[in-house]
C-alpha cells in the first residue's frame, strides 16, 4: 500500500471514530437522548467484543468450519477467569500471551 | 498562588489519575505495533494510524482485516460500528462539561476512548475534577499510545514469529474487555446471542459481515427483551 492508500484509510478511520465522539459533545449536550436510543447503544460494546471473539475461539479460520480444540479456546478460559477476578486489562493481555505462548510449546 | 503553580498542579493530578490508562496502554500497543508490522504495515504507517485514529481495538481490526486482505470500505465500516459506543461516553460526560467551549470540546473529544471515558467520569462524578485535568489524561494516554505503538512497529522486526504469545494479545483484550460490558444479565445474554449469531454467520456467510450483523441483530434483540420485560411489569 502507497501512502495516499494508507492515508485514505486511517483518515476514514479516523473520521468515523471522531464523529461519534465529537458530535454527542458539540451537539446533544444540552438535549436529552431517546432513552431508546441509549438502552440499544448500550448493549453493543457487548455484542460487538462477543462477535468478535466467538468465531476467533470456535471456528478454524483457513477452513472456515466449527472447531473445539483450538489452543485458541483453551488459553481464552484462563484468560476469562483471570479478567473475571482482576479486572485489569494489562494483565488479561499478559496472562493470555504467556498461557499462549507456553501451550504452543506442548500443544 | 501563581498561575505557574496552578498548571503545575492540574498537570501533576491529571498525570496521577492517568497513569494506570498509560500502564496498560504501553504493551498493548507495543504488541499493536508489532503485529502491525509482521502484517507489512511501516512504521510511519503506525504512527499515522495512532494519530489520526485513537481508538485501540478499532486499530487491532484494522490490522487483522488488512492481513485478512479486507477492503479499505470494509475496515471504515466496521470501525464506525467497533466505535459508535463512544456516542454513548460522549453523552455521559456532555453532563459534566457543559456550557464549555466548542474549541475545547473538539480537542477533548479526540481523546475519549474507553479507558479515558471511564477513569474521567469517576473523577468528574466524585467532584474535585475539571475539564484541564481531564484533557491532560485524554492526551497522557494517547501520546503513551503513538509512543508505544510506534515503538512496536520499530521493534517488530526483531521479534520471532510468535514469540511470547504475542499473536494473543488481541484477543486477550478482547476478552477483558468483554468482562469491563457484563453490567448484568441481559448483558451476558445479549454477549452469548451474539456470539452464537457470529460463528453462524461466518460460517454461513462469507466476507467480514458478521461483525456488525451478528451485534446490531443481538443488541436489537436485547433492547427489544429489556423493553418487553419493563411494560410486563
Amino acid at each position: 500500500m502507497s501512502f495516499s492508500d494508507y492515508l485514505l484509510l486511517f483518515g476514514g478511520m479516523g473520521l468515523v471514530t471522531y464523529l461519534p465522539r465529537a458530535l454527542p459533545l458539540l451537539y446533544l449536550a444540552h438535549r436529552k437522548m431517546p432513552q431508546g436510543l441509549i438502552d440499544w447503544l448500550s448493549l453493543i460494546p457487548v455484542a460487538i467484543l462477543s462477535a468478535l471473539l466467538a468465531p476467533a475461539l470456535f471456528t478454524d479460520n483457513a477452513t472456515r468450519s466449527l472447531e473445539f480444540g483450538k489452543l485458541e479456546l483453551l488459553v481464552a478460559v484462563p484468560t476469562l477467569i483471570f479478567a473475571l477476578k482482576t479486572r485489569s486489562l494489562g494483565g488479561s493481555v499478559l496472562v493470555g500471551m504467556l498461557l499462549y505462548w507456553l501451550g504452543g510449546m506442548i500443544y | 498562588m501563581t498561575p505557574t503553580r496552578d498548571h503545575k498542579q492540574t498537570l501533576r493530578h491529571g498525570a496521577s489519575a492517568g497513569w494506570p490508562i498509560c500502564l496498560g496502554y504501553f504493551p498493548i500497543g507495543l504488541a499493536l505495533g508489532v503485529l502491525a508490522q509482521k502484517a507489512g504495515l511501516p512504521w510511519w504507517a503506525v504512527a499515522l494510524m495512532s494519530v489520526l485514529v485513537f481508538a485501540g481495538s478499532a486499530q487491532f481490526i484494522c490490522v487483522a482485516m488488512l492481513t485478512a486482505g479486507a477492503s479499505t470500505s470494509a475496515i471504515i465500516l466496521t470501525t464506525f460500528f467497533v466505535n459508535l459506543r463512544h456516542v454513548l461516553m460522549s453523552s455521559a460526560l456532555a453532563v459534566y462539561l457543559q456550557r464549555v467551549n466548542r474549541a475545547f470540546l473538539a480537542l477533548y473529544a479526540y481523546g475519549v476512548t474507553d479507558e479515558s471515558f471511564a477513569v474521567n467520569l469517576t473523577r468528574f462524578r466524585e467532584g474535585g475534577w475539571d475539564r484541564w485535568r481531564a484533557l491532560i489524561v485524554n492526551h497522557l494516554a494517547n501520546a503513551v499510545w503513538i509512543t508505544a505503538t510506534t515503538s512496536g512497529a520499530l521493534v517488530g522486526q526483531f521479534v520471532p514469529q510468535g514469540a511470547l504469545g504475542i499473536d494473543y494479545a488481541l484477543t486477550g483484550m478482547f476478552i477483558c474487555l468483554l468482562v469491563f460490558q457484563l453490567q448484568g444479565r441481559l448483558y451476558v445474554f445479549t454477549g452469548l446471542l451474539a456470539a452464537a449469531l457470529s460463528v453462524v454467520w461466518y460460517l454461513l456467510i462469507p466476507g467480514d459481515s458478521y461483525i456488525v450483523g451478528a451485534s446490531m441483530s443481538a443488541a436489537t434483540v436485547g433492547y427489544l427483551l429489556k423493553r418487553h420485560y419493563r411494560r410486563g411489569r
